[in-house]
């Protein structure tokens, strides 16, 4: 028996033995490619994470950082942009989305393994573009990761926006063009290479929450798309779609007239807010999938949990207003963005309940994987609730543009996505290398991080409540001097948050050869990626792909001698699986 | 892995989260949070956070505890259930925490927030119109005059010494405009109709004490309303990234008793006179 996607990538040629280059560098296997965006998204997180701790000295110190305020604006920027493109959506989305798709569904690669290769390697060069932008006359691009236009469309405006502000365009652009091809890839392979039985409520959850966030991207990225491509006209082509007429830089009116910056911020907005649900539900479904594996029983409300995943995805796509309740946008639509984005609230509080509900009767397995999943929940948890005072058009009255956004986005798409980040390396590492990684190790790593980023967030959110704002570069406000004192406190959080990666990074790189040696299948899991050899060749299953002949999730049910029953294992003799 | 025993994270973790949770609560006791507020619609907004306060903080004790308990009870289970429960009981036990939640979101805001986004948005009769406009890094304020006018402005007089909103002497509406760098003069007990512009990049007329955020933007005339209710002298900031001086584009806002407020107007005398 031929499964539907063994001829496909067979004629495409991907499992030809080849040399070290095809293998290892222009790979077409799905692994590789997944293990290289996930190396990319290290070397940019440590960028980014160096940027930060540089930006906490600043402000626990100020000026002892050697950081002026003219610099200060542009490694907020770069910070942000990094760590949300170039990491989070690398690492999470396009990465170990990437290893764990095509896996779970029974495929032998994506649907298209050429234009996969092309995803990683259209990104990148985006990588050295946007960094070569610290080196370039102005420093690189400082009108926040947002990009608002008049600041980022006149060159006057603000040192970054000469140089800087164009090559984070263009980089922009690329990753924009990867990530577009990597979600088409995701949502085909998805939708097609199934394998035999595996309907779409016998998906994981990690496949559905991968499924919606890459239609999400792909609905949503087109925006961003235009957006920056009619700045980039605004700025070289003498274009105004954003600047108005009159506008005074230096003394100099400027030539633009007819343009509106809310424009921009819709467009930016109409992305950037399903973009929150892009990188945070796949962190969701690796929860769902890890806590099932190691707590021994499905996930509670497996079907709730998918219908919820998509009513997010619908009402994510017309809340993103609610980032503009103070832009001068009308008051009415306050209105309307408000109730809409709360609405919210329900499905995604349904998946939150799942979250916990499934640990109800549960036989604890205490990997690091599991730690940091069960974490995830405590994270996703305290955001979302964040997020009823943010989508709140009265209180955000107050907190628009403070410490509390901060704190919160931080939760949402800084903690939330790198703990589920971390439980699916944790938890997929032996697919992939045929090791473990160490669990003391990663123990010591998942406190060390975990607790102060805890701490480091959440006091972020009472700085706000204060009135501290964001994108300061020090702060002599009266009235915020109450709280000030928690600057150095929040400084050395952050230094152990960035010290403390240093023991994944040896854990990461140490376990390919000193781990300990695992089976198929390590954590007597279910789902079909298990019923491999680890490592996983080229191809994914030696001989016949796997068909699924039962739900994801068949841990401890009543009767049986083991515990799990993989989802490839026939249901009787003589039984087929049910059609596709 | 040995599952026999029980490992110390199933103490550990529950542990670590009950501590948490009181942690978080504990800070709100002992961090000096709570700004002034000076406005009447600040009063509303104070009480539409602390109405999500009072019923967010219940629910975010409530699932760590939750998560917590459901840990350590692991402890001494051997056998999980495979559970696959009626689909009743599973839409209820969802179901009721997300009524919960829908309810403290959606209830909070309709009840408590929307009448207090009127008062902001809402034009009250008998209004002190002023305008703010916002440059980099400076604000500007201006009164209409005797006229109760605001007179044409051109961005080409602009002049940073001479003219900084670039009034225009030829409009008779402008020449009694009263033009007040860096502080905005306002009487308590009467609305104040802002109008607010930006000469630049966008900006954010904020007064954290008054509660009061509303963006300036070039091309637009943005507008927002407060009523301050107490006398004294008020920080105005920024709350949009402008450039490198954001974080030092201050002003004042100073609340004087009307009389007071009368007073000063009447010392005031127009750009042009």
């Amino acid at each position: 028996m031929e499964g539907p996607s063994g001829g496909l990538v067979r004629m495409s040629g991907t499992h030809a033995a080849g040399g070290f280059w095809t293998r290892y560098v222009f790979s077409r296997d799905h692994k590789v490619i997944g293990i290289q965006y996930i190396l990319t998204a290290m070397a940019m997180g440590l960028v980014g994470g160096a940027l930060a701790a540089w930006i906490r000295v600043q402000l626990a110190w100020p000026g002892s950082a050697g950081i002026s305020p003219e610099q200060y604006p542009s490694l907020v920027t770069m910070h942000g942009t990094l760590m949300i493109f170039f990491v989070v959506s690398l690492a999470l989305v396009s990465g170990l989305g990437n290893i764990i798709i095509p896996l779970q569904v029974g495929a032998r690669d994506m649907a298209y393994p050429f234009l996969n290769m092309l995803s990683f390697w259209t990104v990148l060069p985006a990588c050295p573009l946007m960094l070569a932008s610290f080196f370039v006359p102005g420093g690189a691009a400082a009108a926040g990761w947002t990009a608002y236009p008049p600041l980022s469309a006149l060159k006057g405006a603000i040192p970054g926006s000469g140089w800087g502000q164009s090559l984070w365009l263009l980089a922009m652009a690329l990753f924009i063009a990867s990530f577009t091809m990597g979600g088409l890839n995701f949502v085909a392979t998805i939708f097609n290479l199934r394998a035999r039985g595996l309907t779409m409520m016998r998906l994981p959850l990690a496949c559905w929450t991968y499924l919606v966030s890459s239609i999400l991207g792909l609905l949503s990225f087109p925006a961003l798309t235009a957006a920056a491509i009619m700045l980039l006209l605004d700025r070289h082509a003498g274009t105004s779609f954003f600047v108005p007429s009159g506008v005074v830089i230096a003394g100099q009116v400027q030539a633009h007239q007819g343009g509106t910056p809310l424009l921009f911020q819709h467009l930016f907005w109409f992305l950037g807010h399903p973009e929150v649900y892009v990188l945070v539900l796949p962190a969701l479904g690796i929860a769902f999938d890890v806590i099932a594996a190691f707590s021994r029983r499905p996930p509670h409300g497996y079907r709730i949990t998918v219908w919820s995943l998509i009513v997010v995805a619908v009402l994510g796509m017309v809340v993103w207003g609610h980032h503009m309740f103070t832009s001068g946008m009308n008051p009415y639509l306050g209105k309307y963005f408000s109730v809409v984005t709360l609405l919210i609230t329900l499905p995604f509080a349904a998946i939150g309940v799942n979250l916990v509900a499934s640990l109800w009767r549960a036989r604890l397995r205490w990997t690091p994987a599991m730690l940091w999943a069960l974490g995830l929940i405590s994270a996703v948890g305290t955001g979302g609730l964040g997020g009823v005072y943010l989508g709140n058009a009265t209180a955000d009255l107050h907190f628009h543009d403070s410490y509390f956004v901060v704190g919160h986005f931080h939760f949402m798409i800084g903690m939330v996505t790198l703990f589920g980040t971390f439980a699916g390396i944790f938890y997929w590492f032996p697919k992939l290398t045929g090791r473990l990684m160490n669990e003391r190790l990663g123990r010591l790593h998942f406190w060390l991080t975990s607790l102060p980023m805890f701490a480091l967030f959440f006091l972020m959110h009472l700085q706000g409540l204060r009135g501290m704002m964001r994108r300061y570069y020090e702060f002599s406000q009266d009235y915020v001097a109450p709280v000030l004192w928690l600057q150095p406190v929040l400084t050395v959080l952050a230094f152990v948050v960035f010290a403390s990666q240093a023991l994944f990074l040896i854990n990461f790189f140490r376990s390919p050869f000193r781990g300990e040696s695992a089976g198929p299948n390590p954590w007597n899991a279910t789902t079909l990626e298990w019923t491999t050899p680890s490592p996983a060749p080229h191809g994914n299953w030696p001989d016949e792909t796997p068909s699924a002949w039962r739900g994801p999730y068949e841990y401890s049910r009543n009767g049986n001698e083991s515990d799990f029953e993989l989802q490839s294992a026939p249901a009787a003799p003589g039984v087929l699986p049910s059609k596709r | 892995m040995d599952d026999r025993s029980p490992s110390p994270l199933s103490l550990a973790f529950p542990l670590a989260l009950v501590i948490l949770a009181a942690a978080v609560v504990g800070t709100f006791f002992l961090l000096d949070w709570r700004l002034d507020v000076a406005s009447e619609h600040g009063r509303g907004v104070d009480q539409m956070i602390f109405f999500l306060l009072v019923c967010t903080g219940p629910l975010f004790v409530a699932g760590h505890l939750a998560v917590a308990w459901f840990v350590w009870k692991s402890r001494w289970r051997d056998t999980p259930a495979y559970l696959p429960p009626s689909p009743r009981a599973e839409w209820l036990a969802t179901l009721i925490p997300v009524l919960l939640i829908g309810a403290v979101a959606e209830g909070g805001v309709l009840a408590i927030g929307m009448p207090v986004w009127g008062q902001v948005y809402r034009e009250e009769p008998d209004t002190l119109p002023v305008e703010i406009v916002g440059k980099q890094f400076e604000w500007i304020a201006r009164y209409p005059g005797r006229d109760g006018k605001f007179g044409r402005t051109e961005p080409t007089l602009i002049d940073d010494v001479e003219n900084p909103l670039g009034l225009d002497e030829d409009d008779p509406a402008a020449t009694d405009d009263i033009v007040v760098r860096g502080a905005l003069y306002l009487p308590s007990g009467r609305a104040a109709s802002i109008r607010i512009r930006s000469l630049d990049v966008l900006h954010s007329f904020a007064v954290p004490v008054m509660r009061t955020k509303q963006d300036a933007v070039p091309g637009l005339v943005t507008r927002t309303q407060m009523r301050p209710t107490t006398p004294g002298k008020y920080e105005i900031t920024c709350a949009e990234l402008c450039g490198m001086g954001h974080y030092r584009m201050r002003g004042y806002v100073n609340v004087l008793t009307p009389e007071e407020f009368e007073a000063w107007r009447a010392r005031q005398v127009g750009w042009f006179e």
